[in-house]
């Protein structure tokens, strides 16, 4: 195994590193040169490293599977991804600027309805959405931000530009392994860490994702009580859950820890009851509170969104929130940019289609064999038909999905996702990427992080980057332009 | 404050890893013990079985209890009880409760149980098993110094503290267990005549002791060679010694005074402390049954006599364990209450 960029040809995708075989992208050379530079025996031993130190950093996730929950080791590809200062730095401004519109438009939703009342997206959009949540009407979180953390996924499409491809406002998982591939990549690659390379550190996150949280107390006290709520051991981001309640110092709480006494939340602890003032919680909505939601669910606390509700708890993401997290409300953020903030949106959203309008509907059953198809409230790469490479039968059965529940589905073009090397057993060979940054916006404040998770398809030519389908990651450097 | 559900989780993941260290020092006790005694002695290996309380579940997967199949049981099988399914606890204990401890430490526990888990099958084995066992002790003992050297003294470290002393403190009275009782009378040598019984007694202490990496500590400071009562009395009643029962009895009483609640927990602890420092342990080993009931021994043979009198440090041993599993029930019933 060695490098050798000659042989290395992304064909015609946009590749992120090498710009046509042989030649690297500017702020790439170094890195280039460098990994050539490396004999079988070093890459090998790199590579080794890197496994080793996830194996013993206990760097996990969960997959679930009929034979039960597997904890597997964290999949990283040593190469890092590069992405140049000044290209992030207007693409972290459109981030922040998309958070703004859309808390603007949960806020709207939840309160006044103007956006409903001004006719910009029809009622119904909303009313049938399976993330709104009736029983928020009326409130005012604090700042009036219902989504303090937001995970938006991008990618590059043939022209090299980022596009956004959703939002993930419920419980956006991956930053956890975002720091973790920085780390691993700094034990395997500290030559690169150097005065040549001007790469912007991520470490900070815990300490930004702590004082946004913090922002929020109803208590206003130096140190506010703060915990991470997590549905328990078995859940796939269980790792991430007790990373960042490390990292910030904060109580990891389950549903059993937590007990709710006239509309305040109390933790059991050793020297009995304690209050707590903020739940960054990492269960979805409809388990977070069986007297008002999910009435089977074991994972919440009962009367925990009333306590919400009457302001003596914050909670991160406020319960609602997932009303702008669908598949179909995505397709006309830039115009809720537009509408809330009189801004032209700096990020364009990849080109989609709405089923329940009929002449996107027909184009999309015209054109469903080049088309990927998603369903609105689903995650993690569920119940999605990519077009290009679906049988005859998948094919008609969404045709007939489609038709029974327009509202549902909404479908894009196939984008040639942007490509970048990952180390194979024999040799460095192109792989597509997305990438997900975290956005947090807490009462007055917002921030970005510095690149983010870059997750990778590791099967030749897939396009499933799902580390629950058999995806990977890689460590993202923002550099300094020189 | 701490969680309730966090502190029984620390406590565990410290007697887990206590008990998966103490094991395997146990384990070493008879694998040292055979190089050491003269050809034609056997060792009951089934002993070790009794000593770590498995009988019951032991010959419900064999009928034999050769060397081979306990050493299989208590290293590498998957039975809930072996040094890698407590590891296994341990790590799983220590993965829940990775956001209270130092980030280290779950590494450490995690790295151990791993290494062990891939060399598990290779322990069984006598020629590799040595070096299995010493590498499990010394990476609990780096844990320790891990914890001592970077965690906080906070109520987490008192449960860590709690646990791993409380773990400790029964485990020793087992060990004084192989060491008195359950070793010798499988041991196939004239046990009537006391003379010829003698070096090899004090074979299996002087090895008792290494296996508590007590034997230098014990010439320092007893300055007596070698035997049964000394040993006995030092590893349960010393207060200086970090692996003698009383001193990690103390170390609970001193941990208890930090936490909220405890008086209850504090209480049985003092009744255990004046069990094991109040007793004779001369009178245990030598006089003990004969001493209170006479009329038993007149009509029994040497040899019988030999076991009667054992028995006494035995039920007393039997007796502490029990004491001790009651302060578990008191800490279990004042702070781990969580889900009622």
């Amino acid at each position: 195994m060695r490098v050798n960029w000659k042989s290395y040809n992304p064909g015609q995708f946009f590749d992120e590193l090498i710009s046509s075989p042989g030649y690297a992208r500017k702020p790439a050379r170094r890195l280039a040169s460098y990994l050539s530079s490396l004999n079988q025996d070093d890459l090998l031993q790199k590579k080794t490293a890197a496994e080793l130190a996830i194996k013993t950093m206990g760097i996990s996730f969960t997959v679930y599977s009929d034979a039960g929950n597997i904890d597997r080791e964290w999949p990283m590809d040593i190469i890092p991804r590069l992405i140049a200062a000044s290209e992030w730095d207007r693409t972290s401004e459109g981030l922040a600027q998309r958070l703004q519109a859309l808390n603007c438009f949960i806020h709207d939703i939840y309160n006044e309805q103007k956006v409903l009342k001004d006719g910009l997206l029809p009622k119904e959009l909303i009313l049938d959405s399976g993330n709104y949540r009736k029983q928020c009407m009326g409130i005012k979180p604090r700042g009036n931000v219902w989504a303090h953390i937001c995970g938006t996924d991008l990618i590059k499409d043939r022209d090299g530009r980022f596009y956004v491809l959703e939002d993930n406002l419920r419980v956006p998982s991956g930053v956890s392994y975002m720091l973790e591939n920085r780390r691993v990549t700094k034990r395997v690659f500290p030559e690169l860490f150097d005065s040549n390379y001007n790469i912007r550190p991520v470490t900070d996150y815990p300490t930004e994702l702590f004082d946004m949280l913090a922002s929020l107390s109803p208590r206003q006290v130096k140190y506010p009580d703060i915990v991470v709520l997590t549905p328990g051991i078995f859940n796939s981001a269980y790792f991430e859950h007790s990373f960042l309640a490390q990292q910030m110092g904060a109580d990891l709480v389950e549903g059993g820890d937590l007990v709710v006494e006239d509309d305040k939340v109390f933790m059991r602890t050793i020297g009995g009851l304690a209050l707590v003032d903020v739940i960054y919680r990492r269960i979805d909505d409809l388990f977070l509170d069986p007297s008002v939601f999910n009435k089977e669910s074991v994972l919440g606390v009962a009367g925990l969104f009333n306590a919400w509700v009457k302001g003596n708890v914050a909670l991160a993401n406020a319960p609602g929130a997932g009303v702008a997290d669908d598949k179909i409300i995505y397709t006309y953020v830039p115009k809720l940019i537009k509408y809330y903030l009189d801004e032209d949106p700096i990020l364009p959203n990849v080109p989609s289609f709405v089923c329940v309008d009929k002449a996107e509907r027909d184009h999309v059953l015209k054109n469903l064999d080049k088309m990927v198809v998603k369903p609105a409230n689903e995650s993690g790469g569920y119940g999605m038909l990519m077009g290009p490479q679906a049988s005859k039968r998948q094919l008609a059965e969404f045709r007939r999905r489609i038709k029974a529940n327009p509202r549902n589905y909404m479908a894009q073009p196939l984008i040639s996702l942007s490509t970048v090397p990952v180390l194979g057993e024999r040799s460095v060979e192109p792989r597509h990427v997305d990438l997900r940054p975290f956005i947090l916006q807490g009462a007055g404040s917002s921030y970005v992080t510095p690149g983010g998770l870059t997750r990778v398809a590791m099967v030749k030519g897939s396009y499933v980057v799902n580390s629950s389908q058999g995806g990977g990651s890689k460590d993202t450097w923002i550099i300094e332009d020189f | 404050m701490l969680l309730s559900r966090v502190a029984e989780r620390v406590y565990w993941q410290a007697r887990y890893l206590e008990r998966a260290e103490n094991t395997a020092r146990l384990v070493s006790v008879f694998s040292a013990l055979l190089m050491d005694l003269p050809p034609g002695t056997k060792l009951g290996w089934e002993s070790l079985i009794q000593i770590t309380g498995n009988e019951k579940n032991f010959s419900e997967r064999f009928k034999l209890a050769k060397e081979r199949q306990v050493i299989r049981y208590l290293l590498a099988e998957r039975n809930g009880i072996s040094i890698i399914e407590m590891l296994a606890a341990a790590r799983e204990n220590a993965r829940t409760t990775r956001e209270i401890l130092p980030a280290e430490a779950f590494e450490l526990i995690n790295e151990l149980y791993f290494r062990t888990r891939d060399k598990a099958d290779a322990g069984v084995d006598r020629g590799k098993r040595y070096e299995f066992l010493a590498d499990i002790v010394t990476e609990c003992q780096q844990f320790w110094g891990l914890m001592a050297g970077t965690m906080i003294r906070d109520s987490a470290y008192s449960f860590v503290r709690m646990g791993r002393s409380l773990e400790r403190a029964d485990m020793t009275t087992r060990i004084v267990d192989a060491g008195s009782s359950n070793l010798l009378p499988d041991l196939e040598i004239e046990v009537d005549d006391p003379e010829s019984r003698e070096p090899y007694e004090n074979i299996l202490w002087m090895n008792i002791l290494l296996s508590q990496s007590a034997y230098q500590m014990y010439r320092q400071h007893v300055r007596e060679p070698v035997k049964a009562e000394e040993v006995v009395r030092f590893l349960l009643q010393s207060e200086e010694f970090p692996r003698a029962t009383s001193h990690n009895l103390t170390t609970v009483t001193k941990v208890l005074e930090k936490l909220p609640n405890s008086s209850r927990v504090k209480w049985q602890t003092d009744k255990v402390r004046r069990l094991v420092r109040e007793a004779d342990i001369n009178a245990l080993l030598n006089h003990g049954l004969l001493h209170f009931y006479p009329h038993l021994f007149l009509s029994r043979s040497a040899g019988d006599v030999e076991n009667l009198l054992r028995r006494g440090l035995l039920q007393y041993l039997d007796n502490v364990q029990k004491e001790i599993a009651k302060v578990h029930l008191r800490i279990a019933e004042t702070w781990f209450q969580h889900n009622t």
